[in-house]
């Protein structure tokens, strides 16, 4: 195998709260090949953003990073500099963030915004960066760009403004593109537009993409490989095919089984959509053993003492559970 | 944008004339009058006659309403009545004051923005740094210094200490005796414009955006120049707007203590004579000035956010 454009490897983030560190993240390793797309899953505060954060060296107090490597390209980033670090955000990995509305600066045209990219990455002239903007615009399909790029953001619509953010962060020609719940603030149509726009452009580009969800279903529509993660730890990660035809962790089948689809309760002659019972631990009283026994359906006494390790499965896959399968 | 001033100017109008009925009623019902304090001694040998000459003269036995009528016209017409104390027209003694209250106010404002404003923006960004420390303290002390006092102090040390500066009075009008009253006037907004623009730049720096744009390989210098600053302006322009205006009336004390011939001073003076019309413009001309100085500062949000469209 050619070395992945991005490898994390055993990522820990640390969260420092009164006198105590906890990790927010640990143990976590994926990679990502050129122009491939990959997907982590799951629910809120399981740590899948702030591993977006950490490879764009974002992260803040009280999040740091605790140890591990990242790899882009070959060549370790989790120690550069922050200037080192300035020269790779934007340029080579740009990010799309959750809300359109105030992820754009309300006081800034959006074609200014969009040049911004020209001015620093591109030693561009104003002049010449808003026209590129223009031409940027025109690429994620906002029509009339020459009218929009005088625009403020209150003046478009969430999807707009979304496509704003899209071509931001590609305007550069990034290798890698992490888009954290690019489309959960939008309207269920928009959606669909938006994440085609996406892989369309990234296609066409090479660009690969690190997609963050906790809709199971978008992502592995969209993404080459999918990993699943629950309270900071990923569980199991697979082909997107196989893991919707044969999940390993009981999570993900619990993920899975409560995805709504059309015409299956009928035909099960369910009444209710299935759901996991209970929720995730906060960070401070994270179970010892397996942290999913609590909700596990499946759950034995060894899970409760002693940590899952990570299992081989076909195709690169892994599954950490103690009776996966 | 012409249009929308002279919209807003327009509504000073009818605020101007409740300020002009409260004034007057409030007065109304205030005991004493600008006669019976030339009384009030008890020791003055004033002829009755001659008293009540004076109270026809002035107007004081006609009823209420049809002195509130005559007043709310005139004043329309532009004449703010006779001065009992002087009997000059009181506009003409406002006109001489109006200046040196201009004056120090706008010297006042503009201390209080060039320090408090940098020293907010130093603060934010280096949160927890001994400048950040060192100008919270300050601003802390600066709001709960009484004028009075402060003004005193700067008197004592730069003017008896070390006779840098003139310890009051207006002089020619110069630089040097509008130091001292302007610092007096302006350190309380300057503590208050410290304290919000600090505040309001940490909460930009935390905003979804400046994340963007950091995101984008910004340096954290030109995220503050492209992203922060314009944000963090619009929070503080309300501060600078709201003080801007009242510091005409807080300029009260502070003209009094540098005998600073402004309409702060001759409304104290005219209050202890009881010398109704000339007070009642004073007010005037301070409630005029914070009404003017909010229609600014409603335009400069115009200019500054593009969010905001008055119609």
């Amino acid at each position: 195998m050619t070395t992945p454009l991005l490898k994390v490897d055993d990522l820990r983030i640390a969260l420092a709260g009164d006198g105590i560190t906890y990790n927010a993240v640990e143990g976590v390793s994926f990679e990502i090949g050129r122009g491939e797309a990959f997907g982590l899953v799951g629910e809120s505060g399981c740590g899948k953003s702030i591993t977006a954060l950490s490879v764009m060296g974002l992260l803040r107090r009280p999040l740091s990073l605790g140890g591990g490597r990242i790899v882009l390209d070959g060549e370790e980033i989790q120690d550069a500099s922050a200037a080192e670090m300035r020269r790779l955000r934007g340029k080579r990995i740009a990010m799309i963030f959750q809300e359109p509305m105030t992820a754009l600066n309300p006081l800034s045209p959006v074609g200014r915004q969009i040049a911004e990219m020209f001015v620093l990455h591109q030693g561009a002239s104003w002049r010449e960066a808003m026209d590129r903007a223009e031409e940027a615009l025109r690429q994620v399909r906002v029509p009339s760009p020459e009218r929009r790029i005088r625009d403020y953001p209150h003046q478009l619509s969430g999807g707009m403004r979304q496509r704003v953010m899209i071509a931001i962060a590609l305007a550069c020609g990034p290798d890698l593109l992490i888009a954290d719940e690019p489309t959960t603030a939008l309207d269920v149509t928009v959606q669909a537009e938006i994440i085609d726009l996406m892989a369309e452009l990234c296609a066409a580009k090479g660009t690969a993409i690190l997609m963050i969800s906790h809709d199971l279903g978008l992502v592995a529509n969209m993404c080459n490989r999918v990993a699943v993660m629950y309270a900071g730890r990923i569980i199991e990660s697979q082909v997107a095919d196989a893991i919707f035809a044969t999940p390993s962790h009981p999570y993900t089948r619990g993920l899975i089984d409560s995805l709504p689809r059309l015409g299956e309760r009928a035909r099960h002659g369910r009444q209710r959509l299935t759901e996991i019972s209970g929720v995730v631990p906060s960070i401070q009283a994270y179970p010892a053993g397996c942290r999913f026994n609590p909700r596990c359906p499946a759950v034995t006494d060894i899970c409760r003492t002693i940590v899952p390790e990570a299992t081989s499965l076909p195709a690169d896959g892994l599954v950490r559970c103690h009776h996966h399968g | 944008m012409l249009l929308v001033l002279g919209r807003r100017l327009a509504n000073i109008v009818p605020t101007m004339l409740a300020v002009v009925a409260l004034v007057f009623l409030l007065f109304s019902v205030l005991p004493g009058s600008f006669i019976s304090g030339m009384n009030e001694d008890g020791r003055s040998t004033i002829d009755p006659a001659v008293m009540e000459r004076m109270r026809k003269e002035m107007g004081l036995d006609d009823p209420l309403l049809e002195r509130f009528a005559k007043y709310v016209g005139n004043t329309v017409m532009g004449d703010l009545g006779t001065s009992f104390r002087t009997r000059e027209p009181v506009t003409k003694m406002l006109s001489g004051r109006i200046w040196p209250s201009l004056k120090l106010v706008l010297a006042a404002m503009t201390f209080a923005i060039l320090v408090g404003v940098t020293l907010g923006f130093l603060a934010a960004l280096k949160p927890g740094s001994l400048i950040d420390t060192a100008s919270m303290v300050g601003a802390i002390s600066g709001l709960s210094l009484s004028q009075f006092w402060f003004g005193l102090m700067l008197m004592y040390l730069f003017a008896l200490k070390l006779q840098w500066l003139p310890s009051f009075g207006y002089g020619d009008g110069g630089l040097r005796n509008l130091i001292l009253p302007a610092i007096a006037l302006g350190v309380g907004p300057m503590a208050l414009l410290a304290r919000t623009t600090r505040a309001a730049v940490l909460d930009v720096l935390n905003a979804d955006f400046v994340r963007t744009a950091r995101s984008k390989g910004m340096s954290e210098r030109l995220v503050v120049k492209w992203h922060v600053l314009r944000n963090a302006l619009v929070l503080v322009i309300t501060i600078v707007g709201l003080q801007f205006g009242s510091l005409m009336g807080q300029a009260v004390v502070v003209e009094k203590l540098f005998a600073w011939p402004g309409v702060g001073s001759l409304m104290v003076d005219s209050v202890f004579q009881r010398d109704m019309p000339t007070v009642q413009g004073c007010i005037l001309m301070i409630v005029l000035f914070f009404l003017v100085i909010n229609t600014l500062v409603d335009l400069a949000y115009v200019v500054i956010d593009p969010r905001i469209r008055y119609r």
